[in-house]
Order: C-alpha cells, then structure tokens, then sequence
C-alpha cells in the first residue's frame, strides 16, 4: 500500500471532521463529535484510497481555495448579510491583510537576494502572529475608512471602498520600499510545512514518523486542515455572535435605522462595529491566501477576484447566512474553477469563430461570473440558501 | 436632501460651530486650503510655474472628459435614484465601439491642423446615440426589471457593477487585453497656448467638444419638455408621476443622454490617451468623486466637480507619482466628505 494513505487521510479528515460538527444536529455532544471523528475518517480513508492521487490532489487544492473565499465571504456577510454594509472593496483589506501577514512573516533579505527584493519590515513572526497581525491592521484600515463614510448613505461607503481598494493597489504597486513594488513578494513561510517535509523538531518523534512518508508536494493537504480550522473558528464565533443580542442589533440596523435608533441603539457605533469585524476576517483571509500561494504581488487583489466573484459568492449562498456563505463560496469556486476546463474543452469552437479567442478564454469565464450575478440580483436576490429567522440566544 | 444628516442636537454653541464648519464656504475653504497645499508642495519640489500651469491646463482638459461621464451620472442618479458603477465601462464601451466604426471607414487626411481625420467625427456622431441606446436596452432589460419590485436602491448598483464586469469581460474578450490607439505612429500637432504652455490640438478639440455638449446638456435641460420633465422627476419622482409625466420617456431620455455623453468621453479620453478594456473603471472613481464633491444628482456640481477633479489630478502629479492621480480626487472627495457630506450645491446651512 501507497505509504502516505494513512498520513493523507489523517490530514483530510480534519476538514471532513469540521464539517461534519457544524452540519450535524441533535444528540449528545458526546456522540455527534465521536459520529463526526468515525465518518470524517472513513470517508477521508474511502477518498485516499480510491481517487487516483492526481485527481484527490485536485479536490484538496479546490476546497482549500474554496475555503479561503468562504474566510473572506463570511466577512462580507457580517457587512452585508447582516448590517447592510454595502463594501465593494473587499480587494482592500484582503490585499493588506496578504501583504501584512508577509511582511510580519518574512525575514529582511540579506546578501544577494536584497538587491532584488525590498520591504519596510520583516519580522520572521509565525504564522498565527501574521495570520492575527493581518486581521488587526485591516481592522484598522476599516476604521480609518468607516469614520467619513459609514454615517452617510450608502452609496458613498459604497465609492469610497472602491477607492480604498484602488488606492492599496497602487501603494502596492508603486512602492517598492514597502513590499517590493511591482514585483511579487516571495518564499512567504507556509505554516507546518515540516510535516510534509524534513519533520518538525518541536514535535513528539512518533508523530514526525506518521506523517514521515509525506512528500513537499503533499503539502495542501496539510494546508487545507488549517484554513479549515480557521475557517470553522470564524463560522463558530460569527455563529454565536449574531444569535447574541448584538447580532440582533445589526439585522435591526439594516432592516430599519431609525427604529432601531429609537430603541437606544448607537447606530454609527453598531455599524462601525460590524464594518471592522467584517474587516478582520476579511485580512486574515487575505493572510491565509497568502501563504498559500507563497508569492503575491499587487495583480492578486484586482476588483475582479478580489471584491465581485466574493460578492457573488455571498449573493448565491444567500446573504444573511453563514452556511450559504460557506456554500456560496464552494460553488461560485466550483464554477469558477470548472469554467477554466470548459473553455479548454470548448477551444476548437472558439478558435473557429475568431483566432485571438482560445487565449482570450479567461475572459469567458469573467462573463458568465457576471452574468450569474446579474442573474441572482434579478431572479433570486436571496440566494440558495435564504436568511433564516433567528431568535437569540438568551444563555447559553 | 441627500447625504445630508441632521444638525447635532445639543447646546447652541456646537450647533453654530457645526454649521460653520459645514456650509458652502468652509467647503470653499477647503478646495482652496487644498490648493495652497498643492502650491507649496510643488514650490518645495522646485515644480517651475510654467509646468504647474502646464498641468492646470491639462486638468481643465481632462475635467472636460470627467465632466461628460458625470453628467451621465448625475443624471441617472437624479431621475432614477441609483448609482450606476457601470458608467465608466459605458465609457470604455464607446471608446471601443469607435474604435470599430473608424475601422470600417476609409482613413482620411488630418484635417485642420489636427491629428486625426474626418472619420474620428464620424465615428463619434455614429456611437454617441449607439451607446445611449444600449445603455437603455441594459436598463430595460436588468434595472427596470428591479424598479418595477421596487427594489432597494443598493439592489440596482448591484446589477450595475454586474453589468460593469458584463461589459468589460466582452471588451476583453472582442478586443484583448492590449492597448489600443485610434492613431498610432501619426503626427500630433502642437501649439503653444501662452506663457510657454503647449498643448496638443487634439486636446484642444476634446475640451471644445466637451464644452459644445455640455451647452447642448444644458440647453435641453432648461429649455426642452423633456429636460423640463427630467428635472421633474429628479426633484420629485412621485409628484412628477402624478402630474403625467411620461415616466418610461424621461427614463429613456435619461439613458439617451447618459450613454451619448458617456460614448462621447470615452471616445475623447481614447483619442488623448489610449484604449484600454480597464480605462472606464479607472474613471470611475473621478467621476463619483467629481459627482460627490458637486452634491449627487445635481448637474450643475458635477460640472464644477469634474473641473476641480481633473486639475487635482493633474496637479498633484507635480509631487506625487502620477499614477496617483485618481487617488488624488479620491482624498480630495474624502476630505469634502467630512466637511460637508451633501456636496457643493446641497442644500441646508
């Protein structure tokens, strides 16, 4: 038998597992957690097995992206889904949630490597402290942003987001001193990637002998069980906050402002508050994209992939929900992913029609991203899944 | 009135305070404290004064471009009570589609003195009403649908910025992902203009295209029915609907106006530049903050705005990356924000 099965099963059962937590209901929590421990690794033993290693490569890849989108998705939700936020600059905090996770994570370049790469800081923090310093500076950048603009209409926070977003582009862009210009930043340190290679020495020896077999290019597997964690810690807590009376204010300030002014309710504070929550997420999901892709530069954060395929995500999972944020995400990533092969498939056809098409394929996929938008606003504004009444916990 | 906010409840003191700070003057104040601070910047960086002319030059040509995608803006904002995040690609949309016609054209002569020939008017002539039509097709087919659910305002920007990616994914996919020039490797002459300020013909063109349709804007909306009917339902959709006004007519007006004019930047902006599929939702943030700083739906501030914008643009280039430009008028309409949020011609205090 293949030496890595067992490590890889052990690693994709850890999301399989998380999922299984928040989809399962009733029952002690004794049993569900034991059910959920059982199925997650049965399942992840019955994938490993039987999927040819290059097309479970491929699926580990794809949640683990898609996972990363629901970290931001769910962010946009505190903004939109339940405050009325209307942010079109999500590329914003995402991007300086990225670039701020690199720059703590990242060591200053020394010798040779300095003449090519520059950067204001470099801190050789781990992961968690880049993945926890992203979240702190996009929170700040949204208070920065939500002072002028959230007490107006909200049309203007609307431009003022789009602004914002351009505006870290172009720092990103133009200046080489803070993150190396227009050249990507790289070799960001990815989290654990021990385990998939040399062993960790922090770690107990029979664990590094476990996971021994697993080669460097196993490393998503590893990658996906911690955006999934941090994905299932985000979803626990939003969870438990919106079902708390705070969360309560929020959907009363988006149904009805005044009402809830009314009622005592600092409005500019409950807005303020969802924005920057919101903005959190949304950079600790930029830190986890980037130490994903190990090398990012300021063309990751264009308004294209870095606001509207999260807004259609949220819009088609169903805005005012978590799950559908969540499953938003998966499928807009399922069909944003698949749409790449269905252009290749279809490059025969569009090469007949004009010879500059088959490359231009890309753009096809960008096109029916904003068809399926249009599409959702028009016939189905609430999504797949729609927001559920939710009554508030009391205690817990 | 819009954006505006209540006056803070409280002793009278801050009240006064507060409606000092954000009346029309103070605002004033501000673009003019801005200006100084451009000024000083540009004298410590040893800018030569006819450079900075040169640049306020150049801005007041480039307000004339902003101050055609703002109208468009500003108009829809007024009649229809939504923000349309696609009206810069209607630009780009325009600036391509010119590119097509002029294609199917034989190439002329430059003509007086000029650098581009009879088919650029032509072209022009051919995809203002081009655009302003689609724009209206898009409106029936996407916000009619939405105004007739009377759905919420922020429903409708949705589907515009739905739209913006519609429209600049087929762009890209038609035209690439390259520049594109209507002339390329042809003369552009120059004249000098005054004190050592030189600029190219063509933008001398630009702005006075821009001016002629801004006058022909203005004329129709103060002198004709349908202006007359526009205006009415900018002010008051419900009372103008009782009165008769023909709604569906001034929505297509509307979108007549907002797509031609729209074309008509883009084609302009693509003759002084270049074409890119991105170039409208660059513009985009310039023209809301142009709209923005002039009070939303207000025709008359979005051509003050789109001026003061494109000089800031220009101008702030003397000490800053010039790449920074549209973020420039972005600070800049920040700034305003917090001043006075319902512009220049709000009304209130």
């Amino acid at each position: 038998m293949d030496p890595t099965v067992l490590p890889r099963t052990v690693l994709l059962a850890v999301p399989l597992y998380l999922l299984l937590v928040v989809v399962l209901r009733g029952r002690s929590a004794l049993v569900k957690h034991a059910v959920a421990v059982v199925a997650a690794l049965a399942v992840a033993l019955g994938l490993t097995v039987l999927l040819p290693a290059g097309t479970l490569s491929y699926v580990v890849t794809f949640l683990l992206m898609g996972s990363v989108y629901a970290v931001l998705t769910l962010g946009l939700n505190v903004q939109w889904g339940y405050t009325g936020l209307f942010n079109i600059g999500i590329a914003a905090f995402f991007a300086i949630g990225a670039f701020t996770s690199a720059l703590f994570t990242l060591r200053m370049p020394t010798g040779s490597l300095a003449a090519f790469t520059q950067q204001a800081f470099g801190l050789g923090a781990p992961f968690w402290v880049g993945l926890l310093a992203a979240g702190v500076v996009a929170g700040a950048l949204a208070l920065l942003v939500g002072g002028p603009t959230l007490r107006l209409r909200g049309d203007y926070l609307a431009i003022a987001t789009i602004g914002i977003a351009e505006l870290v582009r172009l720092v990103f862009q133009n200046e080489r001193w803070l993150a190396n210009g227009p050249q990507p930043l790289r070799g960001l340190p990815q989290p654990l990637s021990c385990l998939s290679g040399a062993g960790c020495d922090w770690l107990p020896g029979f664990v590094n002998a476990f996971f021994a077999p697993l080669a460097p290019r196993d490393y998503p597997y590893v990658y996906v069980a911690i955006v999934a964690l941090v994905l299932f810690l985000v979803f626990v807590g939003l969870e438990r906050a919106i079902r708390s009376p705070w969360g309560r204010v929020l959907r009363a300030v988006r149904e009805d402002e005044d009402a809830a002014a009314m009622s005592g309710k600092n409005v500019a504070a409950f807005r303020m508050q969802a924005f920057v929550v919101g903005a959190v997420i949304m950079g600790m999901g930029g830190s986890l994209y980037a130490h994903y892709v190990v090398a990012i530069d300021y063309g990751h954060f264009d308004p294209l992939y870095g606001t509207f395929l999260i807004w259609v995500m949220l819009m088609l999972g169903g805005s005012g929900n978590n799950r559908g944020a969540v499953l938003g995400a998966l499928l807009v990533w399922a069909i944003w992913t698949g749409a790449s092969f269905a252009v290749d498939a279809l490059r025969p056809t569009l090469a007949a029609i004009s010879p500059d098409l088959p490359q231009r394929g890309p753009y096809v996929r960008f096109l029916l991203i904003s068809l399926l938008m249009l599409f959702i606003v028009l016939y189905r504004p609430r999504g797949v899944l729609p927001e559920e009444k939710v009554v508030s916990l009391t205690r817990d | 009135m819009v954006g505006a906010r209540p006056l803070p409840r409280g002793r009278s003191l801050r009240r006064t305070v507060a409606q000092v700070v954000g009346s029309r003057w103070s605002l004033l104040g501000l673009l003019a404290l801005i200006a100084l601070f451009i000024v000083v910047m540009a004298s410590l960086q040893g800018v030569s004064g006819t450079r900075m002319l040169g640049l306020v030059v150049r801005g007041v040509l480039l307000g004339g471009v902003l101050a055609l995608g703002a109208l468009g803006v500003t108009l829809v904002f007024g009649v229809l009570k939504m923000a349309n995040f696609a009206h810069g690609d209607y630009m780009t949309l325009g600036a391509y589609l010119g590119l097509v016609v002029m294609t199917l054209l034989p190439r002329g002569a430059p003509i007086l003195g000029l650098g581009f020939g009879y088919e650029f008017v032509v072209a022009l002539l051919v995809v203002m009403p081009l655009v302003g039509l689609i724009a209206y097709g898009l409106d029936r087919l996407t916000f009619r649908r939405l105004r007739q659910r009377r759905s919420a305002p922020v429903m409708m920007a949705m589907a515009a910025l739905g739209l913006a990616f519609g429209v600049r994914s087929i762009v890209y996919m038609v035209f690439g992902a390259d520049f594109a020039f209507y002339y390329q490797g042809r003369a552009r002459p120059v004249v000098e203009l005054f004190a050592g300020v030189r600029v190219r013909t063509d933008q001398l063109f630009i702005l006075g295209a821009a001016v002629l349709l801004i006058v022909l804007v203005y004329l129709l909306l103060e002198r004709s029915k349908t202006g007359k009917a526009m205006r009415a339902m900018a002010d008051n959709p419900d009372l103008a609907r009782i009165s008769g006004i023909p709604t569906e007519r001034v929505v297509f007006w509307t979108w007549m106006v907002g797509g031609a004019l729209a074309g008509a930047g883009g084609m302009l902006y693509g003759l002084d530049v270049q074409l890119r599929p991105e170039m409208g939702w660059w513009l985009l943030l310039p023209l809301f903050a142009a709209v923005i700083l002039g009070t939303i739906g207000n025709v008359y501030g979005a051509l003050l705005g789109a001026f003061t914008m494109g000089i800031v643009w220009q101008v702030s280039s003397a000490f800053v990356n010039p790449a920074y430009g549209p973020a420039a008028a972005f600070v800049v309409m920040i700034l305003a924000l917090l001043v006075r949020p319902q512009g220049l011609m709000g009304g209130g205090r």
